[in-house]
């Protein structure tokens, strides 16, 4: 018997671009997170080959979480084609040979970065987000330490102190992405830097959520079924984008998050945020077939 | 016509305030040794001596900042019994939040400079648990106003307002609850004498108005002599004297009081 019989043959990296513990101790803080729905746990952010900043909490999950069979569909502000989604979907398929989609309803494992898809996710799917500053606290309470202090005793009343002034200064609140929100009852968290439109969408998904931050090293999870509640005064009802009557010029579609595109003549026209959502409805349109899920916001109203 | 008067009775309210036997060191300093103190509803104790004398400690300890190694602390208050130093980390909370207010010389200490002077009055309400936008913005401008803070800088941050104001501002977080207790930690520190004399005053109309219990603690004797009806004096950690405010300055007994009211020029 030699050495040889005994090794592996050299591989130029691990399946995933992760090694094994790097994987299991994502894997364990992953589980731990969806124990403790909202509550971020600490873990060794490992170096991926992209810059602390670009996703690289979301990039180690979902290279965690893929086999060759996962469809991974990933997502840059709601576009599938914008240059980090594309490298991001070409490097995971690189290096883990998984088939890629476009396609929100035949993804198996989505990573997104700024949105969550406009068709309804289902219970077999995993939606990774991209976090860039997982801490809620941190504009109320400088002092890491003593913010996670907060969170263990549920001190969070310092939360609405950030609403308080928007609404002082602003008349209304401004929050306009990461919009602080209670999970099951118990942890604030940022939900990534979704807008207001998409966090109605995380109360009791159906799907599995994992907010991973890789330059923080915190990891966080709404597991499915939880309820997920924006954080807001009594009498100040919380309000999503006003989004639901506009109309994408490309697509014709109406009541969906839209990107504003400014003209040269000062005013703007726009475009459907969720970019497949928008091939989609021109496919059916040209009678291509239809192939539109069911989405979470109808006729640009939430149903309660 | 006569007039009725009935004839005097003994008090036997109990004090609101009991500090029974506290003691603290840090390290090898002893910074409290065995001091008692009570305080009545309504009645204002002063607390004087030269700085390290352990004034401020015992201020913190009855912030419940700090627990000290022995002695009692009780509040006589409705729903509020035992000894408080003992209450864990929530209830503790809770009840300082609720019961007892506290202005420091440091306004970094009680303030959060960059947000609104209303929205710092305005937290303390939200810890307590207060939801409605609306009434959260009536009381931070009722406290701000009983605290004579003017009110067209309602939303500036404490960072640009001057010293009398930022004391201003943390009096009305202290009042905001209608707290049983206010505590006082050398208040008018640090600011010129009109200012000063601005900030007692409104000090002492509040207790007039409000008959808040008060306890202050100043090296000055001239705060304490316009405020305080009760006065303990202390030194090294002890107490050397307790009295009427009258009493101590009039006729003080201990020589150390004694040179400490002589000394003020």
């Amino acid at each position: 018997m030699s050495l040889s019989t005994l090794t592996k043959p050299w591989e130029a990296m691990s399946y995933g671009f992760l090694d094994g513990s790097a994987k299991r101790e994502l894997r364990r803080k992953m589980l731990k997170s969806v124990a403790v729905p909202g509550c971020q746990m600490p873990y060794a952010s490992r170096e991926v080959p992209m810059a602390r900043g670009w996703g690289t909490g979301g990039l180690q999950v979902s290279l965690t979480l893929v086999n060759p069979q996962t469809r991974v569909k990933v997502i840059d502000q709601g576009a599938d084609d914008s240059v980090n989604a594309a490298s991001i979907r070409r490097f995971i398929a690189r290096v883990a040979g998984t088939p890629t989609t476009m396609d929100t309803l035949e993804a198996d494992l989505i990573q997104s970065r700024h949105r969550i898809p406009e068709e309804i996710l289902r219970e077999d799917q995993i939606l990774v987000l991209q976090v860039p500053n997982p801490e809620p606290l941190r504009p109320v309470q400088p002092n890491m330490s003593i913010a996670r202090q907060m969170h263990a005793d549920a001190d969070y009343g310092r939360m609405w102190l950030q609403l308080y002034e928007q609404i002082v200064r602003s008349g209304r609140v401004m929050q306009g992405a990461s919009y602080p929100s209670l999970v099951h009852g118990r942890h604030v968290m940022t939900p990534s830097p979704i807008p207001r439109w998409d966090v109605p969408k995380l109360h009791m998904a159906k799907h599995l959520t994992i907010l991973s931050a890789g330059r923080e090293k915190r990891i966080f999870a709404v597991p499915p079924y939880t309820r997920v509640e924006p954080l807001v005064f009594s009498d100040v009802p919380y309000k999503v984008e006003e989004h639901g009557h506009l109309t994408c010029t490309r697509s014709g579609t109406t009541g969906f998050f839209m990107n504003e595109i400014p003209r040269d003549d000062g005013t703007s026209s726009f475009e459907v945020s969720d970019s497949e959502w928008g091939v989609k409805t021109i496919r059916a349109r040209d009678g291509d077939g239809e192939s539109r899920g069911e989405t979470w916001y109808k006729n640009g109203e939430m149903p309660q | 016509m006569t007039l009725a008067l009935d004839a005097p009775r003994i008090v036997e309210t109990r004090p609101l305030l009991e500090v029974h036997g506290v003691s603290k060191s840090y390290k090898s300093i002893r910074a409290v040794r065995n001091v008692s103190a009570h305080a009545y509803q309504g009645e204002v104790l002063g607390i004087v001596g030269e700085s390290g004398s352990g004034k401020s400690t015992l201020l913190r300890m009855m912030n419940l900042e700090e627990i000290p190694e022995t002695g009692s602390y009780t509040l006589d208050l409705p729903d509020v019994s035992g000894n408080l130093f003992e209450l864990d980390r929530f209830a503790r909370r809770m009840l300082c939040a609720t019961k007892i207010g506290i202005v420091y010389q440091n306004p970094h200490l009680g303030l959060l400079m960059k947000h609104s002077s209303s929205g710092n009055v305005a937290e303390r309400l939200l810890v307590a648990g207060e939801r409605s936008f609306a009434t959260l913005r009536q009381a931070a401008t009722e406290a701000l106003d009983a605290s004579e803070f003017p009110l067209d800088r309602l939303d500036a941050p404490p960072i640009e307002l001057s010293g009398g104001m930022q004391q201003r501002v943390q009096l009305a977080k202290a009042i905001a609850l209608e707290p049983a207790l206010l505590l006082l930690d050398e208040p008018t520190t640090g600011l010129d004498v009109s200012v000063q004399a601005l900030v007692l005053d409104t000090l002492k109309r509040l207790q007039q108005d409000r008959q808040i219990t008060m306890v202050i603690v100043s090296h000055d004797l001239g705060v304490i002599r316009t405020l305080a009806d009760r006065v303990m004096v202390m030194r090294r950690g002890e107490v050397v004297e307790t009295g009427l405010a009258d009493q101590i300055f009039q006729d003080p007994q201990h020589p150390y009081t004694q040179q400490l009211v002589h000394a003020k020029l």
